[in-house]
């Protein structure tokens, strides 16, 4: 136990003295090149999300005849699941946290609620959806349906990936303990489930509120 | 079972396809069983499919290039002797065929030859450019460049198994949709672009990460060279870019498998979106294939001339203004969309502007060149050939900015010409001087100069034989993609366009004979010191091929042309520096992660052209299993001991001095 605890002080030590790893080969620690190759990643990320926005705009008033935002959506349902997720992030961040400080209470913890709240998210999507398609306002009834599956599903696609990797993450610590290179994952993974946040922010106000006013 | 896979899909009535595939399979079936007999599967294992090596997945990706160069040519010279033949009549291709071919040979020559080849040579050189050992993540690099290799061979197995997409090489709808290609041809493009797509996406993170946070010591952003501002404008581009191309594939995808509306003719879908979200990725990637070759020509014109590269800065600045103007010019590829006066007069401006940097280029290159000492190797060639070929293309591209003559030559020969005047003798001419330029790095000896410069001559000659008259047919009113007509006037024209892509085949098959000859030759063509050409940047500081570490000990940078610099202060103290401290040096253990994951890849998209559900999803689980299996690893790094890195680098070292001291006895 006491090695493993060395070597992830090590870990913690990494950004502040970037001594033991490829100091030599680099001039930042290797924390620093994973969050920053991941944030590129991220942004990578938000530029595919903007070109669906931009679709999701052009396509707004196409609904062929058939229902439009005002019509269709439940801004108490998506309130519950913005709540949801921005309280998500919140665990997360406790969870960063208690990895950092080596705390398996808040680390195992913050972790269940954040997955519970990221299915919670999942599940009203996916009640939003089905009554949706119940009503025959499925994807195919309409181009501005069509965009808007496609822009809020693939932010679910997101949310979905982002649970399985909570999970092999909380796995992985369980099995190897607060290694370096396991913290540094668990960096990339919190970045990535606040970015989602972020996107959240833009689709609830681009969609659901200018959609659900105008 | 197998969705809509049976045994009509492959072409037993259609001969060119079956036979020719039959040969490439007979052929990659020998030189499996070769490979077997030799033993040579342990090595190729362990050193190239499972390596994290940025040099040895740089020379894997130009390996691919170069492969998919052959074919995509193939299909170059059946569309040139379809057009030289069809003359009031049907030629030999039919039309379904034809049309396969062209879509085929334009998307193989941009996503698998173009894009791979200036992806490797960037992986090849720029961590030794910037003086240090790795990229920032080396198994995700080997993960993107087995992506783009499942790419490459769903592109070619369609070629037997089923059929490739009629559409041309970006896939307008709705030509596109279901509705009017429902067959499979489609399906083949946009699933091998998307998962080619994600390698791509990869490999520009790595390198822009590599680029902007790994440096030796005193290796600041001013003190890179060129070739590396380059690499991380046209990098950044792909970080920028790429997923838009995906998010639109993806909404393709979606319209052909679920029947969603976004590009249909019905309930309220919109077709020209396609064509703009398609050109916000289709205009910067020009640019993210044009700029690394801008990189290799300062390298090469700067080292042949003997002289630090002129405008230093105002290259730079140039770089980084065309990395911004890329983005603001899409608008261009479709002037007749009837977007009105005012936004088309904005976009050929704009457009216009673009040749600014440019040109600030090709004066810098000429600058460099004027007072220099210029050796005319094969790499100077390829270098002086672009500047000439790439500013008429230029200027045909300026041509074609003007939206008012751009109504007369849209989707005519004309702009045929003008793409291939810019992608052949910028692109692949960049591509070819590069190849010339670092092969004694990559191999440790030189390849043949003669028979280099009889390819340059045949490709250069062949080059404008070929595309020349693309230029006048397109003027008489040819359109592009024709499989017959029966307008006299252009026939002789198209006859001398054959005979110019026969002088091109010439220019292939010397190249081809370039690389066996000097493999034979290697004793006497051997690179000794690790500086072939009298280089000016750090890649020329290690010895030839490098060692898996790069560099014994990481060079400290005190100023522009860091390797320079130092050679010089050898040469005039008439020794090299002392010899330095040896440590271990840890490098990053091989992987099969990125080899194991595209093959789960390549069966996922092959089952989703095909509909076959069940394979999709074991396909996905294998791949989610790899990454697992990979993060679960508990070493990720070995030790070279410093032993054995003195040893390496005395052996150098003493090569080094030894040509020091002959230069001391020359004169």
């Amino acid at each position: 136990m006491s090695a493993i605890a060395a070597k992830a002080s090590e870990g913690t030590l990494e950004s502040g003295q970037p001594h033991h790893d490829h100091a030599e080969r680099a001039g930042a620690s290797k924390r620093i090149i994973a969050g920053y190759g991941f944030w590129i990643f991220l942004l990578s990320d938000i530029v595919m999300f903007s070109a669906f926005f931009a679709t999701y705009a052009v396509l707004v008033r196409s609904t062929a005849g058939g229902p439009g935002g005002r019509q269709l959506f439940d801004l108490r349902n998506v309130g519950l699941e913005t709540a949801c997720l921005l309280f998500s992030s919140f665990t997360c961040g406790i969870a960063s946290i208690g990895a950092q400080t080596q705390r398996g209470a808040w680390f195992y913890g913050a972790m269940a609620v954040t997955f519970l709240l990221g299915a919670a998210f999942l599940g009203l999507e996916i009640h939003e959806f089905a009554g949706l398609v119940a009503q025959n306002a499925g994807p195919t009834r309409s181009a501005f349906l069509s965009a808007f599956f496609t822009l809020v599903g693939c932010h679910g696609l997101h949310v979905t990936a982002g649970l399985l990797w909570l999970l092999t993450m909380v796995a992985q610590v369980f099995a190897k303990g607060y290694r370096p290179d396991i913290l540094r994952r668990i960096l990339c993974f919190s970045l990535f489930w606040h970015a989602l946040d972020i996107i959240w922010v833009g689709l609830f106000t681009v969609v659901y509120l200018m959609g659900a006013a105008s | 079972m197998l969705g809509k896979l049976t045994w009509s899909a492959i072409p037993f009535d259609q001969p060119i396809p079956l036979v020719s595939a039959a040969v490439v399979g007979l052929a990659l079936f020998g030189v499996l069983v070769w490979i077997v007999v030799k033993g040579w599967v342990p090595y190729l294992w362990r050193d190239w499919i499972t390596s994290v090596d940025h040099k040895h997945i740089g020379i894997m990706y130009c390996l691919l290039a170069l492969v998919m160069l052959l074919r995509g040519f193939i299909d170059a010279i059946m569309m040139r002797s379809q057009q030289a033949l069809a003359f009031r009549s049907p030629g030999y291709l039919p039309p379904d065929h034809y049309d396969q071919i062209f879509s085929a040979h334009g998307t193989l020559m941009i996503f698998f030859v173009a894009m791979p080849f200036v992806i490797g040579l960037m992986n090849f050189v720029i961590p030794l450019q910037l003086g240090v050992r790795d990229v920032a993540f080396p198994t995700l690099n080997s993960v993107g460049l087995w992506l783009t290799a499942t790419g490459a061979l769903l592109v070619n197995l369609s070629l037997v198994i089923g059929e490739f997409a009629r559409t041309g090489w970006l896939p307008y709808p709705p030509l596109s949709e279901l509705a009017y290609s429902p067959g499979v041809g489609v399906d083949y493009y946009l699933w091998a672009l998307e998962i080619s797509g994600v390698g791509t996406l990869l490999s520009g993170i790595n390198l822009v990460t590599t680029i902007l946070k790994l440096h030796a010591p005193g290796m600041t952003y001013m003190r890179m060279p060129m070739f590396c501002w380059t690499a991380l404008a046209s990098n950044l581009l792909i970080v920028a870019a790429f997923p838009v191309l995906t998010a639109t594939l993806a909404m393709l995808l979606l319209d052909r498998y679920l029947g969603f509306h976004f590009f249909t003719n019905t309930a309220g879908g919109n077709v020209m979106m396609f064509m703009n979200l398609i050109w916000v990725w289709g205009h910067p990637e020009v640019y993210i294939l044009i700029l690394p070759a801008f990189g290799v020509f300062s390298e090469v014109v700067s080292t042949f001339s003997g002289k630090p590269l002129f405008g230093y800065r105002s290259m730079v600045m140039a770089t980084m203004a065309i990395f911004i103007l890329a983005f603001t010019v899409w608008l261009h590829h479709f002037f007749t969309m009837g977007a009105g006066g005012d936004v088309n007069a904005i976009f050929g401006i704009l457009s216009m502007i673009i040749a600014v940097p440019t040109g600030v280029k090709i004066f810098n290159w000429l600058f460099t060149m004027y007072g220099g000492r210029i050796v005319y190797a094969t790499p100077m060639l390829w270098s002086i050939g672009f500047m000439v070929t790439f500013t008429i293309g230029g200027m045909t591209g300026v041509l074609l900015a003007v939206p008012p003559a751009d109504f007369m030559l849209h989707n005519s020969l004309f702009l045929v010409a003008h793409f291939h005047n810019v992608i052949i003798g910028g692109v692949l001419f960049g591509a070819f001087a590069g190849y010339n330029f670092w092969f004694p790095k990559a191999f440790g000896f030189r390849l043949h100069e003669g028979l280099g410069r009889a390819a340059f001559w045949c490709w250069l000659v062949g080059f404008y034989v070929a595309f020349m008259p693309l230029y006048v047919l397109g003027l008489q009113g040819m359109t592009r993609r024709m499989q017959h007509y029966d307008v006299p006037a252009w026939r002789p024209w198209l006859l001398v366009a054959a005979a110019g892509a026969g002088i091109i085949l010439v220019g292939i098959i010397l190249q081809v004979a370039q690389l066996v000859v000097s493999i034979r030759r290697r004793e006497s063509l051997r690179d000794v010191t690790g500086d072939p050409w009298n280089g000016r940047s750090l890649e020329w500081a290690t010895q030839s091929p490098p060692p898996a570490f790069n560099f014994a000990v990481l060079p400290n940078i005190h100023g522009e042309e860091a390797y320079w610099g130092m050679k010089q202060r050898a040469i005039q103290q008439a020794r090299l520096g002392d010899e330095p401290h040896y440590v271990d040096i840890e490098m990053p253990r091989n992987s099969p992660t990125g080899f194991i994951c595209a093959f789960f890849a390549t069966f996922m998209g092959f089952a989703l052209i095909w509909h076959i559900w069940w394979m999709v999803a074991l396909a996905a689980v294998g791949a989610y299993a790899t990454f697992v299996a990979f993060a679960w690893r508990d070493r990720d790094e070995y030790i070279i001991p410093a032993g054995e890195v003195a040893r390496q680098d005395r052996a150098n070292r003493h090569a080094r001095s030894e040509a020091i001291a002959r230069m001391q006895a020359a004169p």
